[in-house]
């Protein structure tokens, strides 16, 4: 069966509802399935892999840990609205170093987070197949 | 042309489930096949058998089931994620004998399931469209 | 593509962030509290383009049902759940900007 291009669509942060968390649990399922897989972070989605995200205050799991495991699922392609960064007064440096190594390229390890412009997202999105939005 | 359904919403407190059962059913007047619904999240509150709306209110529910979404093997395809539903204290019999609960909710026009079916629907649908808030 | 907005421009920002990032050959369609966002209101240069380009639909339910049928933008396109089947089957790619 042909491969199908999936993107997942994430615009909200991470612990006001439980989109972020279920979306991620389907990524994590997803990545058995062997598809190609994208995940988009705009808007408010953008908080979800913001580095230092501490939920001992708030009695909640901390699954941020989580989006560090995507590299080891093949998982590399996260894109990352750059307008939606400076909206918030955000830049890459206030992400997570998520990485993956690259089989093709040696073991190399390589940044999965890629800050695009919404015209990049735009351009990907519309090679897609399937896109979930939470 | 195969479409499958995502509902991120319950019944009744969002619009999401009954704009998708209208849209379920103006597809398959139309001559679609619904792969499969996917219900997710608050969503997995749409196949309670338990639903009683006053009388001159729509059954959510049961319009779902009226619907006789199905697969080659009579069995249903309108499926509950399993870990949004237990969460939630939505359980068929199985669920519900294995966790020690005497009793079960679910609709028997539903089933209940892995996420897996939801990247299923994704590859096996010619569409995939999402209802939420 | 077909992306589908379900909140008014008022409550989300779902709308803009959708305009964002569309594409010059996608279409909008606006559906539940959504379709707030086809009638004619302070925001309503946000699809003024797009709905002269024929590139803005709205379902009609959701219009009617909220009284807002004198109200809308010139060149929306209305449709009823046939049409949006139509709209899935036709555009490819369903976004949904929930």
């Amino acid at each position: 069966m042909a491969i199908k291009k999936f993107m997942y669509l994430n615009r909200r942060s991470s612990f006001g509802t439980v989109y972020a968390i279920e979306s991620l649990e389907v990524v994590l399922v997803a990545a058995a399935f062997d598809q190609d897989v994208s995940l988009a972070f705009i808007d408010d989605g953008v908080y979800q892999i913001i580095e230092g995200q501490n939920t001992n205050g708030i009695g909640m799991k901390n699954f941020s840990k989580t989006f560090h495991a995507l590299g080891d699922y093949e998982i590399n392609k996260l894109y990352v609205s750059a307008e939606s960064l400076e909206e918030r007064g955000l830049s890459a440096d206030d992400l997570m170093p998520l990485v993956y190594e690259d089989e093709d390229d040696n073991w190399v390890e390589k940044s999965s987070v890629k800050v695009v412009s919404n015209a990049e997202i735009s351009k990907i999105m519309s090679k897609q197949d399937v896109c979930f939005s939470f | 042309m195969k479409i499958s359904i995502q509902i991120n919403e319950g019944p009744y407190q969002h619009q999401a489930s009954d704009t998708a059962y209208q849209f379920a059913k103006a597809a398959i007047k139309k001559g679609h096949e619904i792969f499969r619904v996917f219900f997710y999240h608050d969503g997995v509150n749409n196949a309670s058998r338990f639903t009683i709306p006053p009388q001159d209110d729509r059954n959510i529910v049961n319009q779902w089931a009226e619907l006789g979404i199905k697969n080659a093997n009579s069995e249903p395809e309108l499926v509950v994620c399993i870990a949004a539903a237990l969460r939630r204290g939505m359980l068929d019999e199985s669920e519900a004998s294995k966790n020690g609960i005497d009793g079960n909710n679910i609709h028997p026009a539903f089933r209940i399931s892995g996420l897996g079916q939801l990247i299923e629907a994704g590859i096996q649908s010619d569409r995939l469209v999402v209802f939420g808030d | 593509m077909l992306h589908t907005v379900n909140k008014s421009s008022f409550e989300r920002n779902s709308l803009k962030s959708c305009i964002n990032i569309i594409d010059d050959t996608s279409v909008i369609l606006l559906i539940e509290d959504g379709v707030i966002s086809a009638t004619k209101n302070i925001n309503s240069s946000m699809i003024a383009n797009l709905a002269n380009q024929g590139r803005v639909y709205a379902l009609q339910g959701d219009v009617e049902a909220r009284g807002i049928s004198s109200k809308l933008v010139d060149n929306i396109k209305l449709v009823d759940y046939t049409g949006f089947v139509d709209l899935v089957v036709e555009h490819g790619t369903s976004v949904s900007w929930v």
